[in-house]
């Protein structure tokens, strides 16, 4: 009797012990993630509903929602509307964003998954291949905008070159000037740049499945087109929808790609370039600060309604 | 073999073809592209016709190129080791002790690594002005940590999960308090998962743009893809290609020959981040 009592109390300030060196583990980098990102992120949102400038960033006033909508009445009798919420440029830029964001993620997506069903076969070299697409993935952002820049380039890039050849286009395309055409320039080469993601995400989904599942259906005979439907893509579905918001949320914030490949065009300005032009460059600091809180909200928006709808389990603790 | 297999292998070939081509090509080209100069710039080659230092030798001399790596350098192995530091007892915790609230802590730190970084400039510009660091590496190594600590945490949590829970028990049963368990015990098995880790947050640090754009004003204080990107020549209307390719092509090899080499860890630490986390 004495002796359970005994190893129960070591046993429970053994667990206390654990549970307060947890604490202290924990304490530096949440004090430092606090300094990084939560009080930041605060000061963002205040900076919003504030009339401060980038030259004096302590004089700034309290104005409400000014920045997002303000209502105005003329003498006249006219309303006047002004704020972000009702700024055509924001518009645009939201409007480009999302293309963007589901243009590119559903092709790198379908892209990533063929590659990554080419390299779940076994061949000779497969070893080869898997380093070969991570070469786009470890080349920065800005030399990867700048390379394709130049291929791209009207008057002696080597993609109006092939395309000439071939016969595909009849006279060079700006592609990166080009207002109708930026856009197509922007994914070519962020599909370019993230497909290998995708597709190692992916071939770690599907070499979890087991190989004698294969086996049975190739016993049965069944179609391997079905067999991909029916079988491969449910059991990597939990492993795709991870990925998928992964990328998603990095397609959404989009930056440095456009600054440096389609800098100042209308057609490709995204959230984040819009709110750091106005942020920085423009002197509306606490308009640009609006604008970088709209584009918060509308991501959190969208991953709460994706975990949601999706029944994601990002934390992996389920599974355990 | 039928004719059908013989036609199903070539097509399996050629679809490898394509995907190596693809990716390779541009970086192919533009190392064609950093051995010309001139108007041999403004023709289109599929192979290098003569090898022409002369690009990388303005690069090199250029006023501050070798300044810019320098910066990067030091930048991102500052960041990675700080980051580090922090996440090796924070994801203990997280991974071996049980206590409330653990699932939700996971979740936030995942949320601050997919942060949008534009949401948080207007409030860390405050922050970099007040520490007076703008305009110096610092004000890079404070904003970086954002995204190379969560995402480190995160992937040594998920590596520290997979560690036998034995190895703990004997060690716990010999008396030894976490801080040991860590050190004396964790820290040798670990060592596989800290270089995976700390490399590919390395490589985002590298790469990152938005802050290292925004927290410079000098050219000497400019890492290296905001030198790149900013990189002009003597007009507006002339943009020199050559030196752009020929410093593309040298912050690019290395980080090429590090993938290579480390590639098969880096596909797990990748996989670890998204998968099975």
């Amino acid at each position: 009797m004495n002796t359970t009592t005994n190893t129960g109390g070591r046993e429970r300030s053994l667990q206390e012990q654990r549970a307060r060196a947890a604490f202290w583990f924990l304490a530096p980098m949440l004090i430092m993630l606090f300094c990084v990102a939560a009080w930041p992120l605060f000061r963002s949102i205040y900076f919003s509903f504030t009339n401060t400038t980038l030259s004096s960033l302590y004089t700034g006033e309290w104005i409400g929602f000014d920045n997002y909508l303000s209502r105005r009445e003329l003498s006249s009798g006219r309303v006047l509307w002004r704020g972000t919420l009702v700024d055509p440029a924001w518009w645009n830029a939201v409007w480009n964003t999302v293309r963007f964001s589901v243009v590119s993620v559903t092709i790198e997506t379908v892209l990533g998954m063929l590659v990554a069903l080419v390299l779940n076969a076994e061949f000779k070299g497969r070893g080869f291949v898997r380093a070969a697409i991570l070469v786009p993935w470890a080349i920065p952002t800005i030399v990867s905008a700048k390379m394709w820049g130049w291929m791209l380039n009207d008057q002696f890039g080597i993609i109006n070159d092939i395309l000439l050849n071939v016969g595909l286009i009849d006279q060079k395309v700006a592609w990166a000037a080009n207002i109708d055409t930026a856009m197509f320039a922007v994914l070519v080469v962020d599909v370019w740049k993230t497909t290998p993601f995708m597709a190692l995400l992916c071939l770690a989904g599907l070499q979890m499945i087991p190989r004698d599942i294969y086996e049975a259906a190739k016993l049965d005979g069944i179609h391997p087109i079905r067999v991909f439907f029916k079988i491969t893509l449910p059991l990597v579905r939990p492993a795709l929808m991870v990925a998928v918001i992964f990328r998603m949320l990095d397609a959404l914030r989009i930056f440095d790609l456009i600054y440096v490949l389609t800098p100042n065009s209308d057609a490709t300005r995204t959230m984040s370039i819009i709110s750091r032009q106005n942020l920085i460059e423009f002197d509306k600091f606490a308009y640009g600060s609006a604008q970088s809180t709209l584009l918060f909200v509308i991501i959190a928006i969208f991953v709460a309604l994706y975990i949601w709808l999706g029944k994601v389990d990002l934390s992996g603790e389920g599974s355990r | 073999m039928t004719a059908m297999d013989y036609f199903k292998k070539t097509a399996f070939y050629f679809a490898v073809l394509v995907i190596v081509v693809v990716a390779v090509f541009p970086f192919y080209y533009a190392v064609i592209t950093s051995f010309k100069t001139g108007t041999a710039l403004f023709q289109v080659d599929y192979w290098i016709t003569k090898f022409d230092w002369t690009n990388y030798i303005s690069v090199m001399n250029g006023r501050n190129f070798i300044r810019s790596i320098g910066n990067s350098v030091f930048i991102a192995s500052t960041t990675v080791a700080f980051a580090l530091l922090l996440a090796v007892t924070a994801s203990y915790a997280l991974a071996r002790v049980r206590f409330r609230g653990r699932g939700l802590l996971l979740m936030v730190i995942l949320a601050v690594s997919m942060f949008p970084q534009i949401a948080v400039l207007a409030g860390l510009f405050e922050l970099v002005r007040f520490l007076g660091i703008y305009n110096t590496p610092w004000a890079m190594i404070l904003s970086y940590t954002i995204f190379t600590l969560p995402f480190t945490v995160w992937v040594l949590t998920t590596f520290m999960r997979d560690l036998p829970i034995e190895i703990e028990e004997a060690a716990i049963v010999d008396g030894a308090t976490p801080w040991v368990i860590i050190t004396k015990v964790f820290m040798p098995l670990l060592w596989p998962a800290l270089v995976t880790t700390g490399l590919l947050a390395f490589i985002g640090a590298w790469n990152e743009f938005l802050f290292a754009l925004t927290f410079t004003a000098s050219e000497t204080q400019r890492t290296v893809p905001v030198a790149i990107g900013l990189l002009s020549g003597a007009s507006q209307q002339e943009i020199p290609w050559g030196p752009i390719m020929a410093a593309s092509v040298i912050v690019t090899v290395p980080l090429i020959v590090l993938v290579l080499i480390f590639q098969r860890k880096i596909v797990a630490g990748l996989t670890a981040g998204g998968v099975k986390g």
